[in-house]
C-alpha cells in the first residue's frame, strides 16, 4: 500500500489529463460504422478531434451538437435531435455514441429522456441505428473514465438481457482498456484465435485506427466491433477484462447475461503475460501453441539482456491509473525504482497497488517539480517540455503522442510486447548515457550532496 | 457587457462585406447558425486563445473544466525568441465539486495568485469558457481584485465558446487588448519608423523570415501582435506610426480602432508570395514617409525589393522544368487562396481549384483576375467530393490545412500543409522558394508510383497476372530461374488456379 496524495492547489500547470468525452469518443470509434457525437459547443469537439488526429494521424469521424448561446439558456434537446437526424441521413451510422460535455451537464438535462423521445418520434428514420448515451462531463474523471462509461453504456443499451445462458463454447469477450494500442488489440485477437477461441473485442480500435487505406471515402469509423457481435456478447463462455477501469463493464455484462469474468489488471511483464496465456489455455482446453511458447523464451532472454540497463534506474511516471500501474509494475519488475508516480484521479482502487515511492494526483507541472534526479520520464508527448527543461530523456506512452510516429502500432503487452518495451527503455537509456568525466568521478566533488549521476547512491 | 461587445464587433465599419448589408443584418454579423451534426471548426474561446497565446511572456490561465485547455494546449507552433511561459498550460481544471459548490471564482483568484507568485509574469490573461460563463463567474471582478493584490495586470478575456465561432473569438481577443492592454505603457524611445504588425502569429517562426527585411530598412517593429510578442511591446503598440494588418478577418476591429483612437493608419498586406512581400514593404515605407519618416526610405525600399525579388525568381526558375503543367488544388481560406496562386502560376503550375470560404470580396476579385475563370473557385467542398476529385487525378497535389490532409493521403495523392500546424516557414521571399521546393518534393516522391501500383494479388489474395507471371530479366534464360521453374512445373502438373494462391 502506498499513500495517494492529492495536491491542494488551485491551478493545474500543464495538464496530464485529456477529457472524459474524448475517452468515450475513442471507445465508440472502436465500433463498426459508429459516429461519436459530442453534446456541447463546437469547440469541445474541435479540440478533441484535433488531438485524436494528431495522435492517430488518421481521419477521425466526430460530430457536435453545436450548442449556441440560445440553446445553452433554453436547453439542448432540439440540437441533439437535429444532430442525430443529420448524422443518420448524411452518414448512415450503425451506432451514434452521444458523449455529453461539461456545458450540457452543468446545465443539467434529462438526456436519456430526450433520447427516448427522439427515438420514439423518428423510429422509422432511425431504423437499426443504435443511440448510445455516455454521460461524460469534462469536470470529472479523464480518458479512462470516459472510455469505461462508453463501454458500459454500449453494453447496457445494446446487449439484451438474458434469463438463461446459452454459451457458445469457443466464444469469449475481451474488454481492453483505454491505454491499449491498435497493436495491443491485434495481439489480443490473435492470441485468442491461436487457441481456437473466437473473441468479441469491445471496443476494437484496430479496425478504424490502424492506418489502413480503404479504396473509397468512408465518413464513419470502419472496422471495429460490429453492432451485431455486441448484441451477441451474452452468448460467450467468459469475459476477460484487461484493466481495472473496465471491471464495471464486465460486471454489468455478467449481471445482464450471466457471462462470468476475469479481470487482469496488466498484461505487461513475464508473470502478467503468463497469466493471460494460461487463462486462454484453460478456457479453450488446448495446449499453449509453439509460437507463444517461443515468444516467452524470447522475453526471458530480453529480461537477461535488458536488466543491466534498467535495474537501478530512477523513473518518474505520469499516466492514468491503469496505465500507471502497468508501467510501474514493469519497471519495478526489472529492478528500477519508480521514484514518482503522478496520476489523474485518486479514485481508482488500483493506485493502492502501484509500486512507487510516491503517488500524487496532479499534473505535469508536479512531475516537473519533483522529477529532478530521475533518470527517465515516462508520460505522453506533453511531457516534452519538462524533459527539455530538466534534461531527462522522455519515454512517450499513452495518449496523446503527437510528436512521434507509429505509437498506435507499438505493442507493449504479452510476452512479445514486454520484450519490445525492454528494448525500447534500454535503448533510450543507452542513447542518453553520460560518459564519466574526471570531475564526475572526483571523490571530493559535492561531499554529502546528491548530484547528477550519483543521485541513486546519495539516496541510499 | 459581453452582448454589447459582440454587437459592436459584428457592426464593423472596417469590413466591406459588413458595410454592404442593411443595419439589421449588420448587427447579426456573418456567423451563420451551425447545423448540429454537420458543424466543424473551433469556438469563440479557441479563437480568442489563438490570437492572444503567442504573447510569449504572459501566463494564459483558462478558467474551465479540463477539456477546454487539456485537449487543446500546445497545439500551435508559434515561435518565441524569449520566454517559454506561453507554452506552459494553466487551467483551473474545475471539478464537479467546484461547480456544484460555486467555488469557481475563489479557485480562479487563488490560481492567479499562485501563478503570480511562482512565475512573476508581466501579466496574466484569464479566459472565461462555456461552463464558467454559465455558472455566472464574474471573471472581470476577480481579475480586477487579483490585479490589485498581486500588483500586475490581470486581464479578463471574455469569450466563452458558445457565443460563436472562432472568428468572433479572434475579434473579442482584439477587444480585450484594446480595453486592457494597448496604451498602458509609454515607451521612452518612440521613433518615426516604428510600426505594428497585426494578425501575424509567427507560426513555425515564420515572422523571423520577414523581420530582418524591415530591420535592413531601419524600420522597427514596435509590436507584432501576437507573434513572438512581449507584453510590454503590445502595451506600447499605440505609439507606432503605421500598422500592417495581415489577417483582416481576425483583427480588423483592432486595426480600425487603433486608427480611431491613436491615429495610426493601417493597410492590409501579406507576406505570402513574392509580389505581396514587396507590396507590404512598399506600403509600409509609404505610410511611414507620409507620417514624417525621411523620404529616402522609399528609394531604399525599392532597392531592397529589386535585389530580393531578382534573387528569389532566380532560385524559383530552377523548379520551372519540374513543375510545369502540374495541377494544384488549394483548399484553404483567406489570403493564402490567392497570394500563393500568383507565384505558382508564374512558374507554370496550373491551379485547378481554390476555396474562397474565408476570402473577402477583394480576395475573390484577385483570384478571378489571376485564374481568368470563376469555375475554379468554390465556397467549400464536402470531403467526399474533394476525395473524388483527387482520386480521379483531376489534380496532382492538394495544399490545405491538417484537418483535410487525409482526404488527399487516403486517395494516395500528395498533400502539403500550408496551415497553422506545419513546421516550415513559407513567409517572405525565402519562404516562397521553400514552398515551391516542398511542392516539388511532395510531387516527386517515389512512394506515389509504388502506392498506386496494385498488389500482385486480388481482394481474395489470389495472384493476379502481374504476380503470377514473373518477367524474365533481359539476357537471362527464364528456364534457368529456379522460382520460374518451380512455378511452371506445378502449373504443368495440373494444379488449378486456386492453388496458385499458395505460391
Amino acid at each position: 500500500m502506498n499513500p495517494v496524495t492529492p495536491l491542494a492547489k488551485a491551478v493545474a500547470t500543464n495538464p496530464l489529463k485529456s477529457s472524459q468525452p474524448l475517452g468515450a469518443a475513442l471507445a465508440f470509434l472502436g465500433i463498426e460504422g459508429a459516429m461519436p457525437l459530442f453534446h456541447g459547443s463546437q469547440g469541445c469537439t474541435s479540440f478533441a478531434l484535433v488531438l485524436l488526429v494528431r495522435h492517430f494521424k488518421e481521419t477521425v469521424p466526430l460530430q457536435t451538437t453545436a450548442m449556441d448561446e440560445v440553446a445553452t439558456v433554453l436547453g439542448g434537446a432540439d440540437h441533439l435531435e437535429e444532430a442525430i437526424l443529420t448524422l443518420k441521413t448524411r452518414t448512415g451510422p450503425s451506432l451514434i455514441g452521444i458523449c455529453t460535455t461539461a456545458l450540457v451537464e452543468t446545465r443539467g438535462e434529462d438526456f436519456s429522456g430526450d433520447l427516448a423521445l427522439i427515438r420514439g418520434r423518428h423510429a422509422e428514420t432511425l431504423g437499426e441505428t443504435e443511440l448510445v448515451l455516455a454521460q461524460t462531463p469534462d469536470f470529472a474523471g479523464a480518458m479512462e473514465e470516459g472510455w469505461a462509461k462508453a463501454v458500459c453504456a454500449t453494453i447496457a443499451q445494446v446487449v439484451p438481457e438474458a434469463e438463461s445462458r446459452v454459451a457458445a463454447l469457443n466464444r469469449i469477450n475481451i474488454l481492453p482498456g483505454q491505454h491499449h494500442t491498435v497493436a495491443d488489440v491485434e495481439f489480443l485477437r490473435e492470441s485468442a484465435l491461436a487457441f481456437g477461441l473466437e473473441p468479441v473485442i469491445l471496443p476494437d480500435i484496430a479496425g478504424s485506427l490502424d492506418g489502413t487505406v480503404p479504396a473509397r471515402w468512408i465518413p464513419t469509423s470502419y472496422g471495429g466491433t460490429p453492432v451485431a457481435a455486441i448484441r451477441g456478447m451474452g452468448r460467450a463462455l467468459h469475459t476477460i477484462a484487461l484493466a481495472e477501469h473496465v471491471r464495471g463493464a464486465a460486471a454489468l455484462l455478467e449481471a445482464r447475461t450471466g457471462v462470468p469474468f476475469t479481470v487482469l489488471d496488466t498484461l505487461t511483464g513475464l508473470k502478467a503475460a503468463d497469466r493471460y496465456v494460461a487463462l486462454l489455455a484453460s478456457l479453450s482446453g488446448k495446449p499453449v501453441p509453439a509460437a507463444l511458447r517461443r515468444r516467452r523464451s524470447q522475453l526471458e532472454d530480453a529480461l537477461l539482456d535488458g536488466h543491466f540497463h534498467i535495474g537501478g534506474l530512477r523513473v518518474a511516471i505520469a499516466a492514468e491509473p491503469d496505465l500507471l500501474y502497468g508501467l510501474a509494475s514493469f519497471f519495478a519488475g526489472l529492478g528500477a525504482t519508480v521514484a514518482l508516480a503522478v496520476t489523474t484521479t485518486g479514485d481508482s482502487p488500483i493506485l493502492a497497488r502501484v509500486p512507487a515511492e510516491t503517488v500524487v494526483v496532479g499534473d505535469l507541472g508536479d512531475l516537473e517539480a519533483r522529477a529532478s534526479g530521475c533518470d527517465l520520464l515516462v508520460t505522453h508527448s506533453h511531457g516534452r517540455q519538462a524533459s527539455e527543461r530538466l534534461g531527462i530523456p522522455l519515454m512517450r506512452v499513452g495518449f496523446p503522442i503527437f510528436d512521434r510516429l507509429g505509437s498506435p502500432h507499438r505493442l507493449s503487452i504479452g510476452h512479445e510486447g514486454t520484450r519490445d518495451l525492454i528494448f525500447e527503455v534500454a535503448n533510450l537509456v543507452q542513447a542518453n548515457r553520460r560518459e564519466p568525466t574526471p570531475q564526475s568521478l572526483n571523490p571530493f566533488r559535492d561531499r554529502g550532496e546528491s548530484h547528477d549521476g550519483l543521485a541513486q547512491i546519495a539516496a541510499r | 457587457m459581453l452582448k454589447d461587445k459582440i454587437a459592436d464587433v459584428f457592426n464593423e465599419p472596417g469590413c466591406e462585406k459588413n458595410q454592404a448589408k442593411g443595419a439589421k443584418e449588420r448587427k447579426k454579423g456573418c456567423t451563420k447558425p451551425l447545423t448540429p451534426g454537420a458543424a466543424a471548426g473551433g469556438c469563440a474561446f479557441d479563437g480568442a486563445k489563438i490570437v492572444l497565446q503567442p504573447i510569449t511572456d504572459v501566463a494564459h490561465l483558462i478558467h474551465a473544466p479540463l477539456a477546454c485547455e487539456g485537449n487543446s494546449w500546445d497545439n500551435r507552433g508559434a515561435g518565441s525568441s524569449g520566454s517559454d511561459l506561453w507554452r506552459r498550460s494553466f487551467t483551473t481544471d474545475l471539478t464537479e465539486l467546484d461547480v456544484v459548490m460555486g467555488q469557481g471564482e475563489r479557485k480562479l483568484y487563488r490560481a492567479v495568485r499562485e501563478i503570480a507568485r511562482t512565475y512573476a509574469p508581466p501579466a496574466i490573461f484569464v479566459y472565461s469558457t462555456c461552463v464558467t460563463a454559465l455558472i455566472g463567474d464574474d471573471i472581470e471582478a476577480v481579475c480586477a481584485k487579483a490585479s490589485e493584490t498581486c500588483g500586475l495586470p490581470v486581464i479578463p478575456v471574455n469569450a466563452p465558446g458558445f457565443v460563436g465561432s472562432k472568428n468572433l473569438g479572434n475579434k473579442l481577443a482584439g477587444e480585450a487588448l484594446l480595453d486592457h492592454v494597448i496604451g498602458t505603457v509609454e515607451p521612452d524611445d518612440v521613433g518615426p519608423t516604428d510600426i505594428n504588425i497585426l494578425g501575424e502569429f509567427n507560426l513555425a517562426g515564420e515572422f523571423w523570415a520577414v523581420r530582418p527585411l524591415f530591420e535592413r530598412l531601419g524600420i522597427r517593429i514596435r509590436a507584432c501582435i501576437p507573434g513572438d510578442a512581449r507584453y510590454r511591446e503590445v502595451a506600447a503598440a499605440h505609439t507606432a506610426r503605421a500598422t500592417m494588418m495581415e489577417c483582416s478577418t481576425a483583427l480588423i476591429n483592432l486595426a480600425r480602432k487603433m486608427e480611431e483612437r491613436w491615429g495610426i493608419p493601417f493597410f492590409e498586406g501579406s507576406f505570402y508570395g513574392i509580389s505581396d512581400t514587396s507590396d507590404a514593404l512598399r506600403q509600409t515605407a509609404r505610410l511611414l514617409v507620409g507620417r514624417g519618416a525621411p523620404s529616402d526610405l522609399l528609394d531604399r525600399t525599392e532597392a531592397l525589393i529589386a535585389e530580393e525579388e531578382a534573387r528569389a525568381w532566380a532560385r524559383l526558375e530552377a523548379f520551372r522544368p519540374r513543375l510545369q503543367g502540374k495541377r494544384v488544388l488549394l483548399n484553404t481560406g483567406g489570403v493564402k487562396s490567392w497570394s500563393v496562386v500568383a507565384a505558382l502560376m508564374e512558374i507554370g503550375v496550373e491551379i485547378v481549384g481554390t476555396s474562397v470560404k474565408k476570402s473577402t470580396a477583394e480576395d475573390k476579385e484577385r483570384i478571378k483576375q489571376l485564374l481568368k475563370d470563376e469555375n475554379h473557385m468554390f465556397e467549400s467542398m464536402a470531403p467526399r467530393d474533394l476525395y473524388a476529385k483527387l482520386a480521379s487525378h483531376e489534380a496532382d497535389i492538394m495544399l490545405s490545412g491538417g484537418r483535410t490532409q487525409f482526404i488527399a493521403l487516403k486517395a494516395k495523392m500528395p498533400w502539403l500543409d500550408i496551415n497553422q500546424e506545419r513546421h516550415v516557414a513559407y513567409a517572405g521571399y525565402d519562404g516562397m522558394v521553400e514552398l515551391v521546393r516542398r511542392i516539388d518534393l511532395a510531387l516527386s516522391n517515389p512512394i506515389w508510383a509504388d502506392l498506386r501500383d496494385p498488389a500482385p494479388w486480388d481482394a481474395e489474395g489470389r495472384l493476379t497476372a502481374a504476380g503470377a507471371a514473373p518477367r524474365a530479366e533481359p539476357g537471362r534464360d527464364p528456364a534457368a530461374d529456379p522460382t520460374f521453374l518451380a512455378h511452371h512445373r506445378r502449373k504443368f502438373a495440373g494444379a488449378g488456379a486456386d492453388d496458385m494462391a499458395e505460391c
